[in-house]
Order: C-alpha cells, then structure tokens, then sequence
C-alpha cells in the first residue's frame, strides 16, 4: 500500500473523488433535461468526457435539436485527440493499451499524468486518475439520476452553481499569463453575443471556430510565439 | 429505440474515435508548433465558452441570477488555491444561498 500511494496516485486519487462526485450533478442535470436513465449512463460509461456530455445535455435542455447535441458534444470532444496525442508522446504505449487508454483519456487524467516528472510516475498518474474517475463517475452519475428524479429542480440544490465553479475551476489553471486570459475573456464575450443570435450550442462552436482561426493566424504571423519549445521538431521534420 | 437514443449513441461512438485519432498520429507531427498553439487555444477558449454558457443563459437569453454568485465565490476559492472539490462546492452553496436569502433568483 505504502509502495503504491506515490505523490502521482494520490494526486490521481483527489482529482477522481472531486471529480467523481460531480457526476451527481451530471445525471441530476441529465434526467432534468429530459434523458432517460440508459441515456444518461450510456453517456457517463461510453461518452466518458464530462463537457461534452454536459454540452450535450446542455442543448438538450435548452430546447436544442439532438443534431445540435451531437456536434456541441462532438467538437467539444476534439480536445482528447490532442491529450491523446500527449500521452502517447510522453508515456509510449504499447499498441494493445491504446483502447482501453483512449477511453480514458480525458481533462484529468492527462494533467496528472502531464504533470509529473518520471516517466513511470506520469503512467501511474494516468492510470489512476484515468480509472479513478471512470469508476466513481459513472457511480455517482447513477447517483444523481435516480436522485435526481425525486431532487426536483437541481437549480434548488445548487447544481446549476456546481456547474459553473467546475468550469471555471478546469480554465482557471490555464490563465497563468496575460494571453491566455485575453483569449478566455474574448471567448467569453464572443460566446455571450452569439447566443440571442443563435440555436443553443451553436455559440460554443462558433467560438471554438474563431479561436482555431486565430491560434493558426498567430502562428504564420508570430513563428516566435512557439515558447513550448517545438522549433527544434519541426527543424527536423524538414530535413 | 427513440431517435434520440441514436444521437446519444452516435455521439458516444463519435467521442471515442477523436479519443482514438490522437494515438494514431505519428510522434513527428504532435511537436509541430502549430498544433501546440490551436490545441492550447482552442481549450481555453472552449472552457471560456462554457462557463459563459453556464453562468449566464438560459436557452438563447442572457440572464443574470444566482449562477454569477456562484462565479464569484469559485473564483475566489481558485485564487486562494483551494482544492478543485472546494470549488465545486463553493459554487453549489453560494448558489443555494442566494436563492435562499432571495437575493438572486
């Protein structure tokens, strides 16, 4: 036991029961807008991705097309392709792990696995919180819907508020510098213009659209601006 | 099976094959900077979006009630750094609070 709680699978551990226990919310939330209990499970056991999953109910909710619910969740999805990405760079899986590790491949699980130093603490970091919260989210998202048929309205719970401190508690450590902030807060203000303008859960993707474009404008302009340290790659992949 | 249990499927076989995309992508291409800077700005501003989504409309109006409470008091968890549960809960009782003072709906 002593052996195995390193600081990666306690870090793994905290982020699975915090995030965990946010699927009440999810499967409250979900059977209030409407989805039946084998949805909202199929979503936590298969979707495994919470903002896609609450954007997807989020448009359901709103009065959105369920077209409109699939490319919200869809696009917002886009994201693990990158994780996915990263943890095969940092931790070089063997073919026969990458489904089961794709599944897993979310938010948390690649901050604690990004965030160790040894390569074998970034596996233990990954598997942890990859299981960690696999596990206790779709638990306690069967916790939330079938509470959340007696609960009522979630907003008398503050789940509605839940929501929101999740979000903000998942950007808030990316706002490090000045420009990350600038991004989130045109994000935000684009976001708020579009949505009397818009169908629910299109303001999202809007926004999502007019940040690629401006992360791939910045790169021609600034080449300069790549501070993570990729030029080195990109010197050899043109020899 | 409702239509709509189609799109809920259909979305989840979605999520998984983006999942996938990313470990069939070769190790030359993930260290181009271009795909660092999109990816890093892409979730910024998605999670931007969504706490905007979250805290400030209902359907297609912008509305200001409990929720921006709720901002407020995980903001000022965040810059004490308390942990991501803390935060959560925060929000949720700055939320249940307000409503139940009356002073946000």
């Amino acid at each position: 036991m002593a052996r195995f709680l390193t600081p990666a699978t306690k870090m793994g551990l905290s982020i699975s029961i915090a995030t965990g226990l946010y699927g009440i919310s999810f499967g409250a939330l979900s059977i209030a807008a409407g989805l039946d209990l084998w949805q909202t499970a199929a979503l936590s056991a298969l979707m495994f991705t919470g903002g896609s999953q609450f954007a997807f109910i989020g448009v359901i909710s709103g009065g959105g097309a369920a077209s409109a619910a699939f490319s919200a969740a869809t696009l917002l999805g886009v994201r693990n392709a990158v994780y996915g990405m990263q943890i095969k760079q940092a931790l070089r899986p063997l073919g026969k792990q990458v489904p089961w590790m794709a599944q897993v491949t979310i938010d948390e699980s690649t901050a604690v696995s990004l965030g160790q130093a040894k390569i074998s603490e970034k596996r233990r970091g990954f598997v942890t919180a990859g299981a960690g919260v696999y596990v206790l989210w779709n638990l306690f998202t069967l916790a939330g819907a079938l509470l959340g048929e007696q609960m009522g309205d979630p907003a008398a719970w503050g789940l509605d508020g839940a929501a929101v401190a999740a979000f903000i508690g998942l950007l808030w450590p990316r706002l490090k510098s000045m420009q990350p902030v600038l991004i989130a807060v045109a994000a935000a203000v684009l976001t708020a213009l579009a949505v009397p303008i818009s169908a629910p859960g299109l303001p999202i993707l809007i926004t999502a659209v007019c940040a690629a474009i401006y992360a791939l404008c910045t790169v021609r302009k600034a080449p300069a601006a790549t501070e993570h340290g990729g030029l080195h790659s990109v010197g050899e992949e043109q020899t | 099976m409702s239509e709509l249990s189609w799109w809920v499927l259909g979305a989840c076989l979605a999520a998984y094959a983006i999942k996938l995309c990313g470990y069939f992508v070769p190790r030359k291409v993930l260290d181009s900077p271009i795909m660092t800077r999109v990816a890093s700005t892409l979730t910024i501003a998605l999670l931007a979006s969504l706490v905007t989504v979250n805290a400030f409309t209902s359907g297609q109006e912008l509305v200001l009630d409990a929720r921006i409470g709720a901002l407020a008091a995980a903001m000022i968890a965040l810059f004490f750094k308390a942990p991501y549960l803390v935060v959560v809960l925060a929000g949720a009782l700055a939320a249940i609070l307000l409503r139940a003072t009356g002073l946000a709906a």
